[in-house]
């Protein structure tokens, strides 16, 4: 007897556990303002990555095409995985010396890792990181990229 | 309750060997069990690991101390704070680099909180590996606020590389505060809705309790170590013993259970969910001003001779052990990985029981494969 009255309360309380669960969820069901999901294609415009994601690396150029980097290969030596190639050139300064200047800093997108070393080793502050996220391309050599606009000079006033 | 059961080997040709993996869904990985079958039962089993092996202690030997750092956030990413925090903790005391409190107080709290996403991904997880589809979601919603707050200070959501010897690579974010102050008090509301979809679910309960009962002393012998362990009663908490960062100056309890069944390997993560939202409320109004890093020197060089650094990962304890020459870079690198280790004892717990038992053993261990294959 025991035995069977036991056995209704187990189907019971089993019964119980599982609607006290599915009332959570029904709980939800009619409470779309707790709804959290994005939808990603349709709110590209509007979607607005945090100030510090790394989505790649960039070398900021201002209005005149200019930017900070004095190819001293700094972030080459720190970076862990080769991702950065820089190749310098030298230039005549105004006043007749030898300087070296960058030629191309190349940037692998394939192989970054977002450490962030470089960025944050660079002397003159030449790097910084871009919100892109969407990485995807058809052809593998287009993540290989040239940092420096082409024609771009050193900012003045950077050593 | 499920009674273990006795295997009468009959017939030796009635043996079943079929491969679990590589890439079974309920591993999160690729570790591939083969696995011997009796029929439903679970003869033995042996791990067949390596699949994600990318050689990290060797690479280790040819980079330097700062590039370590993210590498480790590649072992086991769940706990990616905590590996980074391992290696940075390692080099100063080598150096004896003395860090401001400010620093201490940052990577605690942010320590809890890879922790706290770390147990909700478990959570969602294993509840999913058991049947039951709504937990993941509930769990990856809650864990999506964490790492917001992640991306906002350091840039990466799960691979944050936020440590860096001396420091931490930017302070934190005017939001910050406010930010996590907010979800400790939101996720405290959502807790019992935790409890009422899974901890109380009758199913749940049938089929964890007495499941695969890890005994404190196999936990000893085998060299388990964090929330599984703790559920077998063996007291093991490197944040309580061997205090680091600025654990010695919250209170907090070590979450243990003396069961040491799937079912308390589950309530003790849930459990220190609980804690960590404690550690972090004592600490997130007080943090100290101060520079969020100390100026280190260029190139890091260890003094000649062996390092031992020990954490306390969401998964159990993190050994980093390091040979140093003078160089920059280390002679030798050694990690100990919690998830490796605690993989060994899948075998012995579960022989005899059913094949679907060990996909919920397997979940409770909470293994990351490219932890033990690192
Ligand atoms: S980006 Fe910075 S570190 Fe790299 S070469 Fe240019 S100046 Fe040097
Ligand atoms: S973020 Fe790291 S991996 Fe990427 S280019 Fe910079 S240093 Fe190299």
């Amino acid at each position: 007897m025991s035995n069977i009255s036991e056995y209704f309360k187990d189907v019971f309380n089993g019964v119980l556990s599982l609607l006290k669960g599915m009332r959570v969820t029904a709980g939800y069901f009619f409470k779309p303002s707790a709804i959290v999901t994005q939808k990603y294609p349709e709110n590209r415009k509007n979607l607005v990555m945090f100030e510090r994601f790394k989505g790649e690396v960039v070398m900021p150029h201002n209005e005149n095409n200019e930017h900070k980097c004095t190819g001293c290969g700094i972030c080459e030596i720190n970076c862990p995985n080769g991702t950065i190639e820089v190749i310098p050139k030298s230039i005549i300064t105004e006043d007749g010396k030898k300087k070296r200047a960058i030629d191309k800093h190349i940037y692998r997108l394939g192989m970054c890792t977002f450490c962030a070393l470089c960025v944050k080793t660079c002397p003159s502050n030449a790097l910084a990181f871009s919100q892109k996220f969407e990485h995807a391309v058809f052809d593998r050599a287009s993540l290989t990229k040239q940092l420096n606009k082409p024609g771009s000079q050193l900012m003045k006033g950077v050593e | 309750m499920e009674e273990k059961v006795e295997i009468i080997a009959t017939d030796e040709k009635q043996e079943f060997i079929i491969n679990m993996g590589p890439q079974h869904p309920s591993t999160h990985g690729v570790l591939r069990l083969v696995v011997s079958l009796q029929g439903e039962m679970v003869k033995s089993l042996q791990p067949h690991i390596g699949y994600i092996h990318r050689g990290i202690e060797k690479m280790c030997e040819s980079i330097t101390y700062p590039q370590i750092i993210h590498l480790t956030d590649r072992m086991d990413y769940l706990s990616a704070h905590q590996n980074n925090e391992a290696v940075c903790l390692l080099v100063e005391k080598a150096l004896e680099v003395d860090i401001s409190d400010r620093i201490k107080y940052i990577r605690t709290i942010m320590s809890e909180l890879s922790r706290l996403q770390s147990h909700q991904l478990f959570w969602a997880t294993f509840g999913m590996d058991l049947g039951g589809q709504t937990c993941y979601f509930y769990g990856l919603r809650d864990r999506e606020m964490i790492l917001d707050i992640f991306e906002e200070t350091t840039g990466g959501r799960m691979l944050v590389s936020y440590n860096c010897p001396g420091g931490v690579m930017y302070d934190l974010h005017p939001d910050f505060q406010k930010k996590v102050k907010d979800y400790i008090k939101y996720f405290r509301k959502k807790l019992p809705e935790y409890d009422a979809i899974l901890t109380g679910n009758v199913i749940f309960r049938e089929r964890t309790t007495g499941i695969g009962t890890l005994s404190l002393q196999d936990a000893i012998s085998f060299g388990i170590t964090g929330p599984s362990a703790r559920a077998s009663g063996l007291s093991c908490d490197i944040r309580k013993h061997e205090p680091y960062s600025a654990y010695d100056r919250v209170k907090f309890n070590e979450v243990l259970f003396t069961e040491g069944d799937t079912c308390a390997r589950y309530l003790a993560r849930v459990e220190e969910m609980r804690e960590s939202l404690n550690i972090i409320e004592q600490l997130i109004d007080n943090i100290p001003e101060g520079p969020y890093a100390v100026k280190m020197k260029p190139v890091i060089k260890l003094p000649e001779g062996d390092y031992f650094q020990r954490v306390e990962t969401a998964r159990g304890e993190l050994g980093v052990y390091v040979i140093s020459d003078g160089n920059k870079n280390p002679f030798r690198m050694k990690f100990r990985s919690p998830n490796f280790v605690n993989l060994g004892v899948l075998n012995h717990l579960a022989k005899g029981f059913k094949i679907a038992d060990l996909i919920a053993i397997s979940g409770s261990l909470d293994l990351i494969i490219p932890d033990i294959d690192r």
